[in-house]
């Protein structure tokens, strides 16, 4: 058997969030009343003109500079022609062979190094208004008895990125995605959230046998809503065409859905004509030529990208961790507590888990820190209240450190004695072979005890008796 | 450069047009006529002369991100064939 290669490429799709449309001053905001937020411009009425909106090419050319992408000298909009009701126009406003930005690339880090993703371009387009398809069995277009429309997602403003077909695993696409999210984010220039729609991606995936320099027949996975759905649809696919070259067969063009619950890809249904968007300039607007000068601004109000400090975070807990860590918010809390003497996969765990998105005090670091390193000394309350006070009120350590649990033995056996000897039904069904039980006698032991007694004793000591 | 009867066909079918006997020979007749018009250019030489999409020489003229009032929904609805709840109803797509 050959030993078989993906290739994949990415088209990512985020949604600004700007305060207008991109080519009219309509509200650019998530849900609210159906088709209140259209005008002439949106709803394509006739001799209605489209002004771009300033503050989205300049977002777009910052996305650009944190991809590493020449920024263009001159790009222009065209009209993607087709249609359908989601577009009244006729056409889409879109980019074509002059984008805003080309030639960039992404490094991604992962536990085998780096890998560097190109990016091919990055442009602006408007988005599509929300068809709802009524009366079909399943919601779908096939079927439906009409259709209804919602302009006011239409005309929002639409970043499209596409990646050279650089990614050689689902995992990496996927990892990629979420350092791509996380810059975005960080930009402040998208929520970019996969569940609202306001980050999209595509995949387009072929295989090919390991040695092979070109490319074979390529498919398109849409309908792919989280992460997690895209690493899985691409393996289904790769899965897919390897069984189809291995049984003989060749992979044919199309594109295809991915179905969660049976974990594969089916082509979809509506018969596409072969793309013919008879692309043109667009006649209505005239050309960007963004100076030098906005440019090298832009570039200059660029944040610190997270890229580097995930890959720094990444060689103290993993990439896994890093990058969960830095999309929480969570990373300063961490830093805090390491530059306190915490070692990092324990800060890690503790800005995750135990304050989980609480910020403390910076000044209460260092208690914290103290209680985290004795941990096993104190109450479970205490230990846990600390957190919760810490992210308001100054934390004393020394308080919180005297309350310590009970350890000693001599003082918890005649208690545990006691508590066996109340519960003669749950001792017999413990001998029976129900360890589950056990869980019931240590609670009956914090309880008397307020939760001091320290778990690690009790349960020593419940054991010794119930398997005498 | 004339206009051929697949042409008229295929950009009806992307315009889900249902054209007539008659309509298709009138629409390849007018369509080819344009393209004849409009190919009077082809016969300057251009070779110097980047393609014009557009006869104004300004660029970047940009809009502020400020929200603007949209239109009332009766407003919205006026032109709207089939309007089921606030919502433009349209047939079922093919």
């Amino acid at each position: 058997m050959p030993e078989w290669e993906p290739v994949i490429g990415l088209e990512i799709h985020v949604q600004l969030k700007t305060r207008t449309k991109m080519f009219c001053r309509c509200e650019n905001t998530f849900g609210g009343e159906p088709n209140t937020r259209t005008c002439p411009v949106c709803l394509a009425h006739p001799g209605a003109l489209p002004v771009p909106n300033e503050r989205a090419i300049e977002w777009t050319i910052k996305l650009g500079l944190a991809l590493g992408c020449t920024i263009a000298e001159r790009a222009v909009f065209h009209r993607k022609n087709y249609f359908y009701p989601d577009n009244p126009k006729g056409y889409q406003i879109s980019q074509y062979d002059e984008p805003l930005c080309i030639d960039g690339a992404m490094l991604v880090p992962g536990p085998d190094g780096d890998a560097e993703v190109g990016i091919i371009r990055a442009h602006l387009e408007e988005d599509a208004a929300k068809t709802i398809h009524v009366g079909g069995a399943t919601g779908r277009i096939v079927g439906a008895a009409h259709s209804n429309v919602d302009f006011n997602r239409g005309g929002t403003p639409l970043v499209e990125i596409v990646t050279q077909p650089d990614i050689r695993s689902a995992e990496e696409a996927k990892r990629f995605l979420q350092l791509l999210r996380q810059t975005i984010v960080e930009l402040g220039i998208s929520d970019a959230e996969m569940e609202k729609g306001t980050l999209r991606a595509d995949a387009n995936v072929s295989v090919r046998e390991r040695g092979e320099t070109g490319f074979r027949t390529r498919t398109e996975l849409k309908n792919m809503n989280s992460f997690n759905h895209i690493a899985r649809g691409i393996d289904a696919e790769i899965r897919r065409q390897i069984e189809v070259w291995e049984s003989g067969g060749e992979v044919v063009q199309q594109t295809l859905d991915y179905e969660v619950k049976s974990d594969t890809v089916t082509a979809r249904r509506r018969k596409e004509e072969a793309d013919d968007y008879r692309y043109f300039p667009e006649p209505d607007l005239v050309p960007l030529e963004p100076s030098r000068g906005l440019v090298e601004r832009l570039r200059e109000e660029l944040p610190e990208l997270p890229g580097e400090r995930i890959r720094s975070l990444g060689n103290e807990i993993g990439f896994d961790s890093a990058l969960e860590l830095v999309a929480t918010g969570n990373e300063a809390t961490a830093r805090g507590l390491v530059e306190h003497g915490l070692d990092w996969p324990k800060a890690a765990s503790v800005a995750m888990n135990e304050l989980a998105g609480r910020e403390p005090l910076r000044e209460n670091f260092r208690a914290l820190v103290a209680i985290i390193q004795q941990r096993d000394r104190i109450t479970r309350e205490a230990y846990h209240a600390s957190f919760a006070s810490s992210v308001t009120t100054a934390i004393n350590s020394d308080e919180v450190l005297a309350q310590t649990v009970v350890a000693d033995t001599a003082e918890l056996e005649p208690l545990v004695d006691r508590i066996l000897e109340a519960s003669p039904a749950q001792v017999a069904s413990y001998r029976g072979g129900k360890q589950g039980v056990l869980g019931f006698f240590v609670g009956q032991v914090m309880k008397e005890t307020q939760g001091k007694a320290d778990p690690k004793i009790v349960n020593e000591l419940l054991r010794q008796k119930l398997d005498a | 450069m004339a206009i051929t009867r697949d042409d008229v066909l295929h950009v009806a079918k992307l315009a889900e047009l249902d054209l007539t006997e008659d309509e298709i020979d009138r629409l390849q007749e007018q369509l080819s006529a344009i393209l004849e018009a409009v190919g009077k250019v082809s016969e300057l030489d251009l070779a110097d002369v980047p393609p014009t999409a557009h006869p104004l020489s300004s660029v970047n003229v940009l809009g502020a991100d400020e929200p603007h009032p949209s239109l009332p929904l009766d407003d919205v609805f006026a032109n709207a064939p089939a309007r089921e709840h606030d919502l433009f109803r349209v047939p079922p797509s093919a």
